[in-house]
């Protein structure tokens, strides 16, 4: 609360900043005569000038304040404290600094730490100080640069291209952000997951046959030895998302591509194509229980007349049925583009050899797509592996080692969903396993998408 | 214009023609770019059509094989006759139509496939070879025939894209002779070529004239003079002179085919 009226603070000054700078530059601009290229910049860029030198140290200031200020804080608070009776850093200082928060803010009525309420005024007391500290730093920063700024403003000076400059530093930062915000996920899956190797063995978690993630809470209770061999649920993740999803896919998601290019009248085109892309964003939650409620039901009367008797209701052909469908937008959009970027003049040698169009299809145009083609159904298995609504709802938990497409499997995200539902400890091998998890998913799909973009980029080369 | 050129005695008149074009006429969509064209092409000869930029030779020349068929929104009126038979008719097959009309493109367009696959392609549509053997057979003279057999003949399984633009134009005239056509149109077919290319080019046309009617449209007008007996000059849609070459360059019965060739618009 207290950061947001700083923040307001600070923005109203450097509007007043901006406001300043572009009225003394607006006054030389007058006095040289009005001229282009007498004064070199336009009122607005000084000005904007300005603001900018008043505003950037200032937030950068209250920035840092709001990451690291509870930290010096409660540094500071416990500094008080002699060195015995100083909590270990860790849960039980959390949990001491957690109550003195709460009884400063009065949502607490009573602490059970008797430290608490002796820390309470001191915290309180000190937080007013260095945030009141940061807010004058801040401030004071702000007038610095923003006089600064104004006193540079001359008819010569070039206040455009620096605005151009530091536009062009804002726009590097936002696409940065998610770069960062990448490799932050990814650090934190190996983090997590280093802690899960130091108590499974990779080559156990990477080549064994049973998943079975529990773990005791207690010493003598049964069933008490977790088995963490992840490969039924590899196994599972790739016979629903790379086998059966893409059996189905394929063929529809080609063949569909294929009317839409040859076949279709552009009239038609342009209804059926958005109809189609449109299945893209129905949200995979829905698919998930039309699998569930509607697909799985089916394949288990199937599966019954088949003569499997104890047919389970999740199955992998239910999961990976609807995964498919889900897919064809995926598949049919890839190959739609690459079937498109053929040239027009591979299709008419071919039609003026007397080829029909679907002897040109298949002998002319999809060879020649191919690298394309392949790229797209790539990029949908990546995208296969790495859906978890579908499976969750569909696939069910079993973690069976079996090419039975009746039988229910499970994936790597399920499992990652069952193991972090609810509450979970988070040192046990069962918790942890869920990030070693995620960091093997997150390896597969990215090297098939590199793989994947790679085939489509050469792919375009060729042909331009 | 005063008068039709192509309803005076046809040039050649003592034989057959192998293709008669009477009132064509071709939309795109609301647009007219063929305005009552009537010609005749015969076997013995090679016929160019020249004529500047969009004056519809090229759209006239893909009505030929139907073509224009493959364009959204193309119309085609009048009457095309192929030996007698009406090729708009719902009796024709386009397949086989195709299969009698060959075309080569203005920019060579060989499959990214074997020089060897780029020949073979026609014939194994039109199920021409039995054998391997009978296959091989028919690659070979039409890549004769070409004149590209000795300087691919080591490097048959090679990529047909791989070659240069003049060997890859010679490849698709052979792929388009494989299946022995009747007629062969050809779009400009050396406009990507460079002066060499063009000058062999020219020469195998000269080769397989008589074999087949040939049919070529250039705006190049001295290919016209060495390449062709006939030429007709198209201008704005419409057939404007259809007349021996040596008539058409030497003397010109229009004032609009004088300026043309005399280079003073075009």
């Amino acid at each position: 609360m207290k950061l947001l009226i700083a923040l307001a603070l600070v923005l109203a000054l450097a509007g007043l900043a901006y406001l300043a700078g572009r009225a003394r530059a607006t006054r030389l601009t007058l006095a040289a005569g009005g001229r282009i290229g007498a004064v070199h910049s336009r009122p607005v860029y000084h000005g904007a000038y300005v603001a900018v030198l008043a505003l950037a140290p200032a937030l950068i200031v209250l920035a840092g304040w709001g990451l690291a200020g509870e930290g010096v804080i409660e540094g500071r608070v416990l500094a008080t404290l002699d060195a015995a009776s100083q909590p270990a850093p860790g849960p039980d200082r959390a949990a001491l600094m957690n109550e003195v928060r709460g009884l400063v803010a009065g949502d607490l009525p009573q602490a059970f730490n008797p430290l608490a309420p002796v820390l309470a005024p001191r915290y309180a007391a000190t937080k007013t100080n260095l945030d009141l500290l940061a807010g004058a730093l801040a401030v004071a920063l702000l007038c610095l640069g923003g006089l600064w700024g104004y006193s540079r403003i001359r008819p010569d000076f070039r206040a455009r291209n620096r605005v151009e400059m530091q536009v062009r530093i804002l726009l590097l930062l936002a696409s940065v952000v998610a770069i960062l915000t990448t490799f932050g996920i990814v650090l934190s899956l190996i983090f997590e997951s280093i802690r899960f190797f130091r108590m499974v063995s990779p080559v156990e978690f990477l080549t064994g046959l049973a998943w079975s993630p529990q773990t005791a809470l207690r010493a003598d209770q049964v069933g008490s030895t977790g088995a963490f061999g992840a490969v039924p649920l590899f196994w599972g993740t790739i016979f629903i998302g790379a086998i059966i999803a893409m059996a189905v896919a394929i063929p529809l998601g080609l063949m569909s591509a294929i009317y839409l290019t040859q076949y279709a009248a552009p009239r038609l085109r342009r209804w059926l194509k958005p109809v189609l892309e449109l299945l893209a964003g129905v949200p995979t939650v829905v698919y998930g229980f039309f699998a569930a409620l509607s697909v799985a039901p089916v394949v288990r009367q199937v599966a019954v007349a088949l003569g499997m008797a104890d047919a389970s209701a999740d199955s992998a052909l239910a999961a990976g049925l609807v995964m498919g469908v889900m897919i064809i937008p995926f598949v049919s959009s890839m190959a739609d583009d690459a079937l498109a970027a053929v040239p027009r003049a591979m299709r008419d040698g071919s039609l003026a050899m007397g080829a029909t169009m679907s002897e040109t299809v298949k002998k002319v145009m999809v060879p020649a797509a191919l690298p394309g083609i392949i790229g797209g159904v790539l990029l949908a298995v990546s995208r296969a592996i790495g859906e978890t609504m579908i499976v969750v709802m569909a696939a069910g938990l079993a973690a069976n080692l079996t090419a039975n497409p009746f039988s229910s499997v499970t994936t790597v995200t399920t499992q990652i969903v069952a193991l972090l539902t609810g509450d979970q400890e988070f040192d046990s091998a069962k918790t942890l396993s869920a990030f070693a998890l995620g960091l093997v998913l997150f390896g597969m799909t990215l090297v098939l998408n590199i793989y994947a973009l790679a085939v489509v980029k050469r792919y375009r080369e060729a042909y331009e | 214009m005063n008068q039709n050129p192509a309803q005076k005695p046809a040039i050649g008149h003592n034989s057959v023609p192998k293709m008669t074009a009477r009132d064509v006429n071709v939309f795109y969509g609301q647009k007219q770019a063929i305005r009552n064209v009537s010609i005749d092409v015969t076997s013995e000869h090679v016929t160019a059509f020249i004529g500047p930029s969009g004056c519809g030779k090229s759209t006239f020349l893909r009505c030929l094989n139907r073509m224009n068929d493959t364009v959204d929104g193309a119309r085609v009126e009048g009457r095309i006759e192929l030996d007698a038979q009406d090729i708009y008719a719902p009796a024709m097959d386009v397949v086989q139509l195709r299969a009698r009309v060959g075309m080569v493109f203005q920019k060579p367009n060989p499959f990214p496939k074997s020089i060897y696959e780029n020949v073979a392609y026609g014939p194994r549509i039109h199920g021409l070879a039995r054998a391997k053997a009978d296959m091989d057979n028919i690659v070979e003279s039409a890549l004769r025939r070409a004149g590209l057999w000795d300087e691919v003949k080591d490097r048959l399984g090679e990529s047909g894209t791989a070659m240069s633009g003049g060997q890859q134009q010679r490849l698709c005239i052979a792929r388009a002779i494989a299946v022995d056509p009747e007629v062969i149109l050809m779009d400009e077919p050396c406009s990507a070529l460079d002066p060499i290319a063009t000058a062999r080019i020219e020469e195998l046309i000269d080769e397989l004239r008589g074999r087949y009617a040939i049919v070529i449209v250039t705006h190049n007008m001295q290919q016209a003079a060495r390449v062709s007996q006939k030429t007709a000059f198209f201008h704005l849609g419409t057939l404007v002179e259809y007349d021996d070459t040596s008539a058409i360059f030497t003397n010109p019965r229009e004032t609009r085919t004088k300026d043309y060739i005399t280079g003073r618009y075009g």
